[in-house]
């Protein structure tokens, strides 16, 4: 009984405490792409701590993020997949990149280390076509000579749609013909093989549960969950592990300015350290705020994120935006405006 | 007689505004099958019934066919009934014919608390705690059933433990609760006088549970098997923990599956594209035509025995 | 025959035999049954409360691999439900009332009765879809009334239900004897039969509120979710089930005992609702 009447008062404490103090406070909503979600959280977590905004992301998923700032349910929507210039154009949207990250293929072996194995990305698309059934497949074997493999495969893949699928098959679709013809490019594809996952967590679950699978999950979330990522052959031919610097190297060609809605997409670059799979999460919002306080708030906390964000983000592995591409960020928040045409950042 | 008059208007408006609120329970009604209607016109008119036969579920080319959802929601809905129905059935012969009298109630109460517990709990249980066991039992099935011709089809899979029979499983310790306690009821409204007379011709209880008390519940028992498979079919949280989300229509129970409500589930809140967008509220659409006419089935079966009940006593 | 030769006759002695296993097969159904129970709930309370502490009622649900606790989330899941049974109470009361005092075996009535048994039972992730149709399609908004909409359709069905059952148990006699003394009917039903009947109400009501306690599917499409701590209802609020749902699926220990402690948390109010909702049903009707 004691127990939980000290529960009781500690509760209502709390809770006449953080009703006083969020009463005033802008509140702000976004959804969408489960890649950055780890870094959206923690930016909002550090957010709320030193401005008493609540920035409330929820990961739906890029598919989601797009159709929930279409019919306007959120504030700000996040995907993955860069929307083309004419899509921006018709929804009235603007666009722009928040973070980088990279996607990583994992594994559940007992006989093999986090960075041991390594796959080429042929040899990957062939997996998750269902070609390749068995750990102990030549194509596999032959990469990775010191390797004790064997077992049935079992496939991982998400079961919703999302930007890290989108990176993944846009990868796979650059390096192998009969993907990018039978599955194609998307956020959510018809998946020839596997199980699925709900979310980058649902893909770690499984993942962790099921020996002998391999999936793929947003590399923060590899790294976490100590998964065992693996090494892969990039476009110059070189194998590299996945970490900062690898998605880092990947992104320094990238042309931020000369593609439209700043949409590039960074799979399969050039550069002996480039991580194949590396890609940007974009944010999207409405041209034209019809409130605009809301669509200020959202613009402030990006401003706050992009210029104090960027020690969390490493901590997670993501690579922050340089200095140079944010202020081109700020030139395209500039058309933002209100109801009226007024610019409001 | 002014007062009998206002008496009457009161009443009138009395029974005015209650019937406002009963036809309000009809609107919503309504306006659920409505709002399935016209979110899944797109759906209906375009690709028509062909929507349902096709096993293609592809947001890449914006082709969607229903069929492996709705296979799987059968699938796991019959395998919950072929577990379920024979585990309430014992249930409620032990609950009605050999239980002591003092632990008929708490007993009793016990079942129905299985069904209080939330579906998500249900989830939970089955991937944290049935997944791994299933996982580690696979093998075993798959060497010796598994190794049977024909039906043993059905016993070949991955060894992961995420699977539709998983999800049949937990639908299956899920829907007990309902069928048991409903035939717990009926059972109980057979006549004392025709077992009596039963008893004393020598019949022994299983005799008369089987050649009396049955073929006199009959439409109650099915009746009551209607309401779990109701219940089965519609069930989201606990399947979508475990079903494995994949659009696979396949013999082997240890595949991952996916039933309407789970894809649904995962589905819903991010398809940006209209015809994704329809085809879901369309399989929402069958998934709520399937449960009005199982469980309108239950209802019409349950109360025949109702009016039968009446007429003998 | 005497009973010696009773009890060797072949086919006695097989119906004996079928009569025992049949009777020992309907005892280990019982033992299954009681295991699942028992099975599910001992997982439950070692997993869940390992997470029990302060903090799981203080803090905010945390970024992913910090601690925290469910404070927002439970906050916002009474909020909802609160406002649902709010909403559905009075909907659900009138509706009984109409069904056993004013409509009783009229079309209307019986159509009512029919529906509202199919509203029980039916597909609760369809109520989401339709109240995001509705209203957050609408409003342009996920939002906590969203949610408590769909709870409310949900809760409806189970306040009627219990609410005619119980008006029927009122003896005739009474509401003739309250009309003998001129009331009209709104009177006999607010002041006699209604008021025989408290207990029973007030048990459709907490049956109603076990109910929709635990509902998650129709809150994935209407109440969204919150990071923080939100009292505003119209906009999106954390809830148990989705946190539950979302946490539980999650690959970090922290959020997946956080999840074990929601569960139980709301195992726990669930089945105390049920068991007061029994005790007062059998209060009032001995």
């Amino acid at each position: 009984m004691r127990f939980t009447k000290k529960l009781l008062s500690g509760f209502a404490a709390t809770a006449a405490a953080t009703i006083t103090f969020s009463v005033s406070a802008q509140n702000i909503t976004g959804a969408g792409a489960t890649f950055p979600f780890p870094i959206y959280a923690k930016w909002a977590d550090e957010y709320k701590k030193a401005t008493n905004v609540s920035m409330n992301y929820q990961s739906i998923g890029s598919g989601g993020g797009i159709k929930q700032i279409q019919s306007k349910t959120v504030d700000f929507g996040a995907t993955d997949m860069p929307l083309k210039a004419e899509d921006l154009a018709k929804d009235g949207l603007v666009q722009f990149p928040a973070i980088i990250g990279g996607v990583v293929p994992v594994t559940n072996m007992d006989s093999v280390k986090p960075g041991e194995m390594k796959l080429t990305g042929p040899v990957l698309a062939d997996i998750y076509l269902g070609k390749i059934k068995n750990w102990n497949d030549k194509a596999i074997t032959d990469l990775n000579p010191g390797l004790k493999l064997d077992g049935p495969i079992t496939v991982v893949r998400r079961s919703d749609g999302s930007g890290t699928t989108f990176l993944f098959v846009d990868y796979l679709s650059k390096v192998s013909p009969e993907w990018k013809s039978k599955v194609g490019v998307g956020t959510a594809v018809s998946w020839p093989e596997g199980v699925g996952g709900k979310g980058n967590e649902g893909v770690a679950q499984y993942v962790q549960r099921i020996k002998g699978s391999i999936g793929y999950v947003e590399y923060a979330y590899a790294k976490k969950n100590k998964l065992d990522y693996i090494q892969l052959k990039n476009r110059d031919g070189q194998f590299v592990a996945p970490d900062d610097t690898t998605f880092a190297a990947a992104s320094a060609g990238a042309d931020w300015k000369g593609t439209p809605g700043m949409g590039v997409i960074l799979t399969d670059q050039a550069g002996a350290k480039s991580w194949p799979m590396t890609g940007a999460s974009f944010i999207l919002m409405h041209k034209q705020q019809a409130k605009p306080e809301t669509g200020k708030a959202v613009l402030k906390f990006f401003d706050w994120a992009l210029k104090n964000g960027q020690k969390s983000a490493t901590e997670l592995d993501y690579v922050p935006l340089p200095p140079a591409t944010v202020s081109l960020i700020q030139a395209e928040w500039k058309k933002i405006t209100d109801a009226t045409g007024k610019g409001i950042y | 007689m002014s007062h009998s008059n206002s008496f009457r208007r009161q009443d009138a408006i009395f029974a005015r505004t209650t019937q406002f609120f009963a036809l309000l329970v009809l609107a919503t009604l309504a306006g659920i099958i409505a709002t399935l209607v016209i979110g899944s016109w797109q759906t209906l008119t375009q690709t028509g019934p062909k929507f349902f036969v096709s096993d293609v579920w592809d947001p890449v080319q914006n082709l969607y066919g229903g069929m492996a959802p709705l296979w799987g929601t059968v699938v796991t809905a019959t395998i919950a009934l072929l577990v379920g129905v024979p585990l309430s059935f014992g249930i409620a012969i032990f609950l009605t014919e050999m239980c002591p009298p003092a632990l008929k109630r708490p007993l009793g109460t016990a079942v129905e608390l299985l069904a209080a517990v939330p579906s998500i709990i249900y989830g939970m249980w089955g991937l944290f705690i049935l997944t791994p066991l299933i996982a580690s039992i696979q093998p075993t099935l798959t060497a010796t059933l598994g190794q049977i011709p024909v039906v043993g089809v059905i016993f070949q899979g991955p060894p992961m433990g995420i699977g539709v029979l998983t999800a049949g499983l937990i639908l299956s310790v899920m829907v007990i609760p309902f069928i048991a306690s409903v035939m717990r009821d009926v059972f109980e409204t057979t006549p004392a006088i025709l077992k009596e007379s039963a008893y004393g011709l020598g019949a022994t209880t299983w005799e008369v549970v089987w050649n009396v008390v049955l073929p006199y519940t009959k439409a109650g028992v099915i009746g009551g098997i209607m309401l779990g498979l109701g219940r089965a079919l519609g069930e989201t949280m606990a399947v979508t923990f475990v079903i494995g989300n994949a659009y696979n229509i396949s013999m082997q129970l240890f595949e991952p599956g996916n039933s309407i409500a789970s894809s649904l589930a995962n589905e819903f809140n991010e398809a940006s594209d209209p015809a994704h967008m329809s085809a879901l509220i369309t399989l929402g659409l069958t998934l709520f035509a399937l449960s009005f006419v199982v469980l309108s089935l239950s209802r019409w079966m349950l109360s025949s025995l109702k009016s039968k009940e009446g007429k003998r006593t | 025959m005497s009973a010696k030769d009773l009890a060797s006759n072949p086919i006695y002695k097989r119906r004996l035999w079928v009569n025992r296993i049949n009777m020992a097969m309907s005892f280990v159904t019982m033992a299954i049954g009681m295991a699942f129970l028992t099975w599910i709930l001992i997982t439950l309370f070692g997993k869940g409360f390992a997470a029990f502490g302060t903090a799981l009622f203080t803090q905010m649900t945390p970024p992913p691999g910090a601690a925290g606790g469910l404070a927002n989330a439970i906050f916002g899941s009474m909020m909802i439900v609160g406002a649902a049974i709010f909403i559905a109470t009075p909907i659900g009361i009138m509706t009984g009332i109409y069904l056993a005092e004013v409509g009783q075996n009229s079309t209307v009535a019986k159509l009512t009765r029919f529906i509202n048994d199919i509203l029980l039972s039916a597909p609760s992730i369809v109520i989401g879809l339709f109240v995001y149709a509705v209203i957050v399609a609408q409003v342009k908004h996920y939002s906590g009334w969203a949610g408590a909409v769909a709870l409310a359709i949900i809760a409806v069905p189970v306040v009627v239900r219990t609410t005619e059952t119980m008006l029927l148990l009122v003896p005739n006699s009474m509401r003739e004897a309250a009309v003998a003394l001129g009331a009209p009917q709104w009177r006999v039903v607010t002041m006699v039969t209604l008021r025989a009947v408290k207990g029973g109400v007030v048990t459709g009501v907490l049956l109603a509120l076990a109910r929709i306690s635990g509902e998650t599917a129709p809150l994935l499409f209407t109440a969204l979710n919150n990071q923080f701590w939100s009292a505003d209802m119209s906009g999106p609020m954390a809830n148990l089930p989705v946190v539950i749902f979302q946490f539980a699926m999650s690959p970090y220990e922290e959020w997946q005992q956080l999840a074990w402690g929601g569960a139980l948390l709301i195992t726990l109010a669930v089945l105390v609702l049920n068991i007061l909702a029994r005790v007062v049903f059998r209060q009032k009707t001995n």
